[in-house]
């Protein structure tokens, strides 16, 4: 591992979230933990609250009750200062990109280490040229503005900002949603690569099944407000809650599964 | 935290062997760039170079891309640089971040004057375009307008009367204060300037005809362009960047007729509304401070001032109304429209509009001041 391992406390934590906005109630006494280097799919119906828990740990959403630890720190407590270093141990992906649209891709990528860091321009141009190598975009992508950019051109500088400062934690929100099968593949491809080299530590949001099965150690569904089912793909297959058995079992799940049936046997 | 980026050599038989320690890490900062210069300057001048990674505590890409930078630098110096047995992980993250030249486009700086005289050309052909583009946009409102009057049904009343609400309803309180105040004001610094000549009740004239012939309708004419003219380009500006624009036309709908049109509108028939009442409160005003400054009470302020100005005093104002309305809508739609795709660009747009729309209220009010004193109205 290229990571310290001393402290052994999950890389999130949460226990007993619960979330709300007015009258109505979101996430209810919800626990989750992702462990260290691994990639965690994260899956829910649509509006259910895959994002709004997103949200809640990077500390965007102020939970009514319940405990979010990162890295065994408890959020809610931490001092400033400690928060702010906090915030560059993670990278998020949103899932419209949220590049910065009055700047390039380049600049864009180099606004965190900008912010934070100490290095000559020179150095960041570079730096910035690996993570756009890195993402799989075109070096001519470098000089271009969001609004030139393609969807999934857009998606693939999101995360070279998302990994600018190297981040131990990375959020992704649907990161293949609206590309193609062959993008999706290879964003797939690279997120497992990155997770690889990097040792990163993945929390993706996602509804693409390919990516569930492909790149995910563990996955999570959420279902009436709270996870219903954590584990490996093999357990959560075997769960017996009706969403996700509808979810899995379904006219495309049963054709991914047995799409990797035929692969693992072959 | 963490032991800083650092390196020990130790000259062997054929080969310089450089043992990295510490976190190579990009949190290092300005530390790990210098030691990846420490690491090139140290390597220069031997013969072969072994970079042994076992010792370094972590690495992330930024320190990986740094020694790989030092090794290819070495390389093409004639220095035969290698990396020792490494951890497969770091194998795998050097292979990931291996070197490679970067080329950044850097636009070279040009001539100062030839750039002067660029920026000027540019500028003067800009304002050409945009004058024809703007006489371009004033046919196509008009056409939309003729028909909304041939083709009733298409007209969009409930959005009209909406807009009217956010543009004079919502506006009344702010306008009629504004220009409540700047009758207080004139009433004020002409009683004080008049009475030198034992002429205050003349302040009465002068408020009557400086408000209602300019003031009034300026003031209302300004604050329009500043609270609904931004309001406009922003909306138009943000719809624009959404693509909502775009989705409107492959609808079939011409987004003149279902976005441009009402506002416009909707400005005519508030502005004429709002000046009224910015007449109304001015007098108002001045009323007040004319009574408790000057001494004239309310009789003698009505008697004089229906003495001081006719019909066409009051009409001079109200006539501008409706062009000042027509400025401020095709300058705020227009430069809404004509919003890129970056937060900065709808930025500008909203300020240039602002801006234009103030200027041009303050040319047309000029013409018509030459126009109305050569029609001796």
């Amino acid at each position: 591992m290229t990571r310290p391992s001393h402290i052994e406390a999950p890389a999130i934590r949460v226990r007993g979230l619960c979330v709300g906005f007015g009258e109505k109630i979101i996430l209810d006494n919800l626990d989750l933990d992702l462990r260290r280097g691994e990639v965690m799919g994260f899956v829910g119906g649509s509006g259910t609250g895959k994002s709004v828990l997103t949200r809640a740990i990077l500390g965007l959403v102020r939970p009514r009750d319940g405990l979010i630890e990162v890295f065994g720190e408890d959020l809610s407590t931490l001092p400033r200062e400690q928060y702010r270093a906090m915030e560059r141990r993670w990278g998020v992906l949103f899932q419209h990109g949220a590049l910065f649209s009055g700047l390039n891709v380049l600049q864009n990528i180099q606004v965190p280490m900008r912010e934070y860091l100490n290095l000559s321009q020179s150095l960041m141009d570079e730096l910035a040229m690996l993570k756009i190598r890195m993402v799989g975009l075109p070096p001519d992508a470098a000089e271009k503005y969001p609004s030139q950019l393609s969807g999934g051109m857009i998606k693939r500088a999101a995360l070279a900002r998302a990994l600018a400062l190297d981040p131990e934690i990375v959020f992704l929100d649907e990161p293949t949603s609206g590309l193609d099968p062959i993008g999706a593949a290879e964003f797939d491809q690279l997120i497992s690569t990155l997770q690889k080299t990097l040792g990163l530590t993945v929390f993706m949001v996602t509804h693409d099944l390919d990516s569930l099965y492909s790149v995910c150690d563990r996955v999570a569904a959420l279902a009436d407000r709270k996870v219903v089912a954590e584990g490996t793909m093999e357990d959560i297959l075997r769960s017996p809650h009706p969403w996700v058995r509808s979810y899995f079992h379904g006219e495309r799940g049963r054709r991914r599964e047995a799409a990797q049936r035929a692969g693992e046997h072959s | 935290m963490q032991t800083a980026p650092a390196f020990t050599s130790e000259r062997q038989a054929e080969a310089l062997q450089l043992t990295l320690t510490g976190a190579w890490t990009i949190e290092a900062s300005a530390a790990l760039e210098s030691a990846a210069q420490a690491l090139l300057a140290e390597g220069q001048g031997a013969r072969a170079v072994i970079f042994d990674l076992n010792s370094i505590e972590r690495i992330d890409t930024a320190g990986a891309w740094l020694i790989d930078r030092s090794r290819d630098a070495l390389n093409r110096s004639g220095i035969d640089a290698r990396y020792g047995a490494a951890r497969p992980e770091f194998a795998l993250l050097l292979e990931e971040a291996q070197f490679r030249p970067v080329t950044t486009s850097k636009q070279k700086p040009q001539n100062l004057f030839v750039s002067i005289l660029a920026d000027v050309g540019e500028t003067m052909v800009g304002a050409g375009r945009s004058m024809w583009s703007g006489v371009a946009f004033l046919g196509e409102v008009i056409a939309s307008i003729i028909r909304a009057f041939t083709h009733p049904a298409r007209f969009r009343g409930t959005s009209v009367v909406a807009h009217v609400e956010t543009f004079a309803f919502r506006g009344l309180p702010i306008i009629a204060l504004i220009n409540f105040l700047v009758g207080c004001i004139v009433a004020q610094q002409s009683i004080f300037q008049l009475q030198k000549f034992g002429a205050a009740t003349f302040a009465v004239d002068l408020i009557g005809i400086l408000t209602l012939r300019e003031l009034a309708v300026l003031l209302t004419s300004i604050m329009v362009a500043g609270r609904s003219g931004s309001a406009i380009t922003a909306e138009l500006g943000s719809m624009k960047m959404r693509e909502e624009i775009d989705a409107l036309r492959v609808m079939g709908l011409d987004p003149i007729d279902v976005l441009v049109v009402p506002r416009i509108i909707a400005l005519l028939i508030s502005l004429p509304l709002l000046t009224f009442m910015a007449d109304m409160s001015a007098i108002f005003g001045g009323l007040l401070v004319a009574w408790t400054y000057g001494g004239i009470s309310p009789d003698v302020f009505f008697s004089r001032l229906q003495d001081a100005i006719g019909m066409n005093t009051f009409l001079v104002g109200m006539i501008k109304a409706p062009f000042m309305a027509l400025v401020i809508g095709m300058i705020a739609a227009m430069e809404g429209l004509a919003t890129q795709g970056s937060a900065e660009s709808l930025g500008r747009q909203v300020t240039s509009s602002v801006v234009k729309s103030i200027f041009m209220v303050i040319v047309v009010d000029g013409v018509f001041a030459m126009f109305f004193a050569a029609i001796r109205y």
